[in-house]
């Protein structure tokens, strides 16, 4: 790396001054591609989990093209099989490695392992995660994983869905074992690593780091990891069983065998609901974050919304017979499973009004970040009040699995888990990469996802409201115009994210240097206690917690008798 | 698939947001959906007004300018736990009251099975047997569909009568609903089932009660000689097999054997218990099948349950048609 | 060991992101306990499969227990409870610092896991002897005790459970492989002890999920 010119350090500017003599990072201590693939270090390894997640979110997304693309064409009558552009079959293919890659592949290790991995230690003050060896284990079984399930893609195909749903799935004549074995390897991997950070948050913490003191995205880390150790090995002994069934024919979720198909759908969503949680929990943390420290704002009310993480993370364990409403199980269950899901909505509305009140009477900087944290806002209050419509059972039995439900989860996984990473990612690049990156670009890039988001999925509510069911490449007439619109979002949007993409590679290749070693002013550890780029274990000194997370230079302790 | 685009399925029906509902007795789904929707609306503009007021009120002027340090206010978070948590209950309780609604069957319900199959539906009416691939229902009367699957899991959705259930293999699950306008309406597939999953598509047909009972005769044995008719109504919805012997055996059951008699000479013994020598003729099995003690062939005991009302015309002839073909 | 080793500051064994011995043997241990946990609802999603099971086929589940020879998964929850008994004792004795007393029951409990596993192989041996073959391949021979077809899913399920559980026990023995040549270099001792404890962790909890197994499969009528 060449020579970086390290401007004016906030804070700690003595220790910080011998970095300016070696310039050594954790970036450049090692060199080669051994040195990055055989790292025990966290930041290295979030690095890598980053790289690798964005490849399969654009494979993911050009599945996604695909299926819109497919879908702009008009109903034919008398169809054959090579009517349309691509045939029933490949579509059917198509949404099942687009679910299952940006289910597996994405969103669950999204945020989790790659700014988990990297600011974890960094925010709680430690030098590493509890075990590094694990970790990189992780890192390794998520490869392996993610290869088998592309594996599918490339030989043999997989079109059961993202869901495994039997019978079809032990019937269907694509490599179902392949692909079980793939998400249960890459379950493995989601479980070590939650593991490896509830140990973390329990024994690392810097001295003086309380629990209040936790940055809230540390609470929201820990609640996920809790959810995917205790949630994950259910999946994998689901997809064994499923695994055992189409080998074996061992007769417990296939009903001409003497098993049950509803029971299938137990087990999956008794892990499948949960794993939702471990996908919008980290950002809801990285919202906490990003809006306090754009708008140089204590969060409102810290333990309502630290405390509502682990809310719903326990109350998530018991609302996955929602997605079974039209399916068949027990009345009692159903009404019961719809309470629980109102009773885990509670502390959702929760944290969104304490961001909204956040703002108050802050000092709001319209950062690319704080941009990302505006649209998550918009989007995720959308996602989250179509689920309303959903929780309540007789207006489910309408909108089930139709294109009400698809609009509503990518509003809330899309709309706020990955608007919530590319936003954390912004925030975090100077930490990460050492680099500027272009404010402009950032800014327009979330103008630009945000309308191409809202013209792909918006329509998709009014379809579903009007009855289009999902997994359908060929639809009545109708809906027709809807899809076209969607289709148009689609592109709208893949051109926002092209431009957030360009915007990091043009950063990492042609960017200014950071001179700053906390150019948002921040209060969290990894800002205050790192040289621009953290070394290689992290901090010079043991740093030590003195004070909340939130508590910005400029606040003013309100006065009785006036305002501000 | 000639019927793959129905005949007004391009219109638009009903309103902006959810399409027409042809059988509102089944729930009141729709007046919740817009309760919900309004309460939603409301909620949205609220918090996103905030936001927006927010982050131009509070915009950064300047470097470094100072901010109030807020940690919380206990009223104000109580109150935004509680109203949605109220709201919440309310909804719970009106969506609880709407489902029972949808899965209370009325008495009296017109019975048909739902067979669902890659990838198509059959429906079997139970009053008459016909089999038809539309489903076919008379107007302002209530309709129990019991439904099971062929293969994997199916899911039956009718948009305008706002019912949808999925269909089980080797398990019944059940819906109903009452259509209250006629016209046609499509049978959509909502759970993934595989290649034409998105041609799953079927109509039901609401029609006038006349109308719906000659549909239901003409589709009766549709593409079925009498003959082939009669053997189905004989050994399935009459049971007639039960108790009459087909084959050249003539092997006594609870009745006579049927094999070979017709146009026979039979000795019967009449209700007053006065005997007779009779041709076992049309009339003969038409009389017996509707009023079967009026003349008992001699030996057997008056016991054929009546079969008034329960066939009509067009099955009494198949039955007959058979019966007649039953010789060497 | 040095006599200057408060703390276990110096300790070789410290990794660099630890601050003291205690500190890394509370997260070993804190680690260990979280994946038992993840074990338990691992084994617990077997355990409602059977439940199912058996509240769908009641008499079948009787039928299939019944031709299980009590007496083997007799021995054999002996066999583990003896060897849960000898790796606490290795624990003992390595956090009293005796190395050849570790050694020693390192060993006797492998012996006891291959014994269980010889046991349980035999009698997967004797099942398919009778045609008791896992699910679709279920094709008894003509005198074997149960002919009811239904009875492939109880063996399906059986098979399952004993070969996760087998598995585990696969499992640890080749982790107590590892801790057997660490311990021949003399690497535990009073303060240096977590991984062989978390190895007998392990292999308790191998222990207890067998404990429910036993009287699921062969006992319960």
């Amino acid at each position: 790396m060449e020579k970086r010119d390290m401007g004016k350090p906030v804070l700690f500017a003595d220790m910080l001054s011998s970095h300016h003599d070696t310039g050594s990072n954790y970036l450049n201590a090692k060199k080669g591609f051994l040195s990055w693939l055989f790292t025990v270090d966290h930041k290295r390894i979030g690095i890598m989990y980053f790289v690798a997640i964005s490849v399969f979110f654009l494979v993911g997304g050009f599945f996604a093209l695909l299926l819109r693309a497919e879908l702009m064409q008009e109903r034919i009558v008398n169809a054959t099989a090579n009517s349309y552009m691509i045939s029933a079959d490949h579509f059917n293919e198509a949404f099942t490695f687009h679910g299952s890659i940006m289910v597996f592949l994405v969103i669950i290790p999204s945020i989790p392992a790659t700014l988990g991995n990297f600011l974890l230690p960094l925010m709680i003050g430690a030098k590493d995660v509890a075990f590094p060896k694990l970790n990189l284990m992780s890192f390794h079984i998520y490869i392996v994983g993610a290869i088998f399930l592309v594996y599918t893609i490339a030989f043999g195909g997989l079109d059961t869905g993202w869901t495994f749903y039997t019978p079809y799935s032990t019937e269907t004549s694509t490599s179902v074992v392949a692909a079980v074995f793939g998400a249960f390897i890459l379950g493995f991997s989601s479980i070590l690593t939650g593991l490896n950070f509830i140990v973390t948050v329990h024994k690392m913490r810097a001295p003086g780091m309380t629990w209040v003191r936790m940055p809230l995205f540390v609470w929201a880390i820990y609640a996920t990891s809790v959810i995917q150790v205790l949630a994950t090995p259910v999946l994998a002994v689901t997809l064994v069983l499923v695994a055992m069934e189409r080998l074996l024919g061992i007769g417990i979720f296939d009903s001409n065998l003497g098993g049950d198909p509803v029971l299938f759908q137990n087990f999956f969503w008794f892990y499948s609901h949960p794993a939702v949680y471990i996908m919008i929990l980290p950002a809801f943390g990285v919202m906490s974050e990003l809006i306090t420290t754009h708008s140089r704002k204590s969060i409102f009310g810290y333990k309502a919304v630290a405390i509502s993480s682990i809310g719903i993370a326990v109350i998530g364990f018991f609302v996955w017979g929602h997605h079974m409403f039209t399916s068949g199980q027990s009345a009692l269950a159903t009404v019961f499973f719809s309470f629980l899901t109102y009773a885990v909505a509670v502390p959702t509305a929760i944290k969104v009004f304490s961001w909204v009140a956040t703002l108050y009477k802050g000092s709001i900087s319209f950062t690319t970040p704080m941009c990302y944290a505006f649209v998550f806002l918009f989007l995720f209050l959308i996602g989250g009040i179509t689920g309303i419509f959903l929780g309540a059972i007789s207006t489910d039995v309408h909108l089930h699995n139709t294109y009400f439900v698809v609009a509503h989860f990518h509003y809330v996984m899309m709309g706020g888990t990955l608007i919530a990473w590319i936003g954390a990612i912004y925030h975090w690049w100077p930490k990460i990469t050492g680099k500027k990156y272009s404010e402009t670009w950032g800014r327009i890039s979330s103008v630009v996802v945000f309308l191409g988001f809202n013209l792909t999925f918006f329509p998709q509510f009014i379809m579903g409201t009007r009855g289009m069911p999902r997994r359908y490449y060929d639809y009545l007439p109708e809906y027709y115009n809807f899809h076209v619109l969607s289709t148009i979002g689609s592109w709208v949007l893949a051109i926002g994210l092209f431009i957030v993409l360009f915007n990091w590679l043009h950063s990492i290749f042609f960017g200014k240097n950071e001179s700053s070693s906390n150019p948002w002013k921040a209060k969290t550890i990894e800002w205050t206690d790192t040289a621009v780029v953290p070394i290689e274990h992290n901090f010079e000194k043991q740093p030590i917690s003195t004070h909340g997370p939130y508590e910005f230079d400029e606040l003013v302790k309100p006065v009785k008798t006036g305002g501000h | 698939m000639s019927e793959t685009v129905g005949p007004d399925s391009a219109a638009w029906q009903g309103s902006f947001w959810l399409p027409q509902n042809a059988s509102p007795m089944t729930s009141g789904q729709d007046a919740l959906f817009y309760f919900i929707y309004s309460l939603s609306v409301f909620f949205f503009v609220l918090v996103v007004g905030f936001m927006v007021f927010f982050a131009w009120k509070y915009r950064k002027r300047k470097e470094g300018e100072s901010t109030v340090d807020i940690h919380g206010n206990t009223k104000l978070e109580i109150i935004w736990s509680v109203i949605p948590g109220v709201l919440f209950i309310v909804i719970f309780i009106w969506g609880f009251f709407d489902w029972i609604k949808l899965n209370v069957v009325p008495q009296g319900a017109l019975e048909v099975r739902v067979v669902g199959r890659k990838w198509d539906w059959l429906f079997i009416d139970q009053k008459t047997g016909a089999e038809t691939s539309d489903l076919i229902v008379p107007i302002n009367v209530p309709v129990r569909l019991t439904m099971s699957s062929a293969d994997v899991i199916h899911g039956f959705y009718i948009p305008d009568f706002r019912i949808n259930r999925d269909v089980l293999p080797n398990q019944y699950t059940v819906v109903w609903f009452k259509a209250e306008k006629a016209g046609s309406y499509p049978i959509l597939c909502t759970q993934y089932c595989g290649t034409k999953h998105s041609q799953m598509v079927r109509y039901v047909k609401v029609l006038p009660k006349e109308d719906y009972d000659k549909a239901m005769i003409a589709a009766q044995g549709a593409g079925l000689t009498p003959v082939e008719l009669g053997k189905k109504l004989f050994a399935g919805k009459g049971a007639c097999a039960s108790c009459h012997s087909v084959t050249p055996d003539k092997v006594r059951l609870v009745g006579p054997p049927l094999f070979g008699t017709y146009g026979e000479m039979q000795n019967v013994v009449h209700s007053g218990g006065k005997k007779e020598t009779i041709k076992f003729d049309d009339n003969y099995i038409r009389e017996s099948i509707v009023d079967p003690n009026i003349r008992v062939v001699v030996g057997y005991p008056p016991v054929m349950p009546s079969y008034q009302g329960q066939l009509n015309d067009k099955e009494l002839n198949a039955l007959i048609e058979y019966i007649k073909s039953l010789k060497k | 060991m040095s006599a200057h080793n408060h703390e276990g500051e110096h300790s070789k064994f410290l990794a660099h992101h630890f601050k003291s011995m205690s500190q890394q043997t509370a997260a070993g241990k804190l680690g260990m306990w979280i994946f038992m946990a993840q074990e338990l609802l691992f084994f617990s999603g077997l355990f409602c499969a059977y439940g199912f099971m058996r509240f769908m086929y009641p008499d079948m589940v009787t039928q299939g227990q019944s031709s299980m020879d009590w007496r083997l998964g007799g021995i054999n929850s002996v066999i583990l409870l003896v060897s849960s008994l000898t790796m606490s004792l290795c624990v003992r004795s390595a956090r009293s610092n005796n190395k050849a007393g570790t050694v020693k029951f390192l060993v006797a409990t492998m012996i006891c896991g291959l014994l269980f596993l010889v046991i349980k192989g035999s009698e997967w041996g004797m099942h398919f002897h009778e045609g008791y073959f896992p699910g679709k391949f279920f094709n008894p021979v003509a005198h074997a005790e149960i002919q009811d077809p239904l009875a492939h899913i109880f063996f399906g399920l059986y098979y399952v459970m004993t070969g996760m559980h087998g598995l585990h026990i696969v499992v640890g023995l080749g982790l107590m492989t590892w801790m057997l040549v660490r311990a021949n270099r003399g690497e535990f001792s009073s303060e240096n002890y977590v991984s062989l404890e978390n190895t007998s962790l392990f292999w308790h909890l191998v222990d207890i999920v067998w404990i429910f197994l036993y009287p699921l499969l062969y006992l319960a009528k």
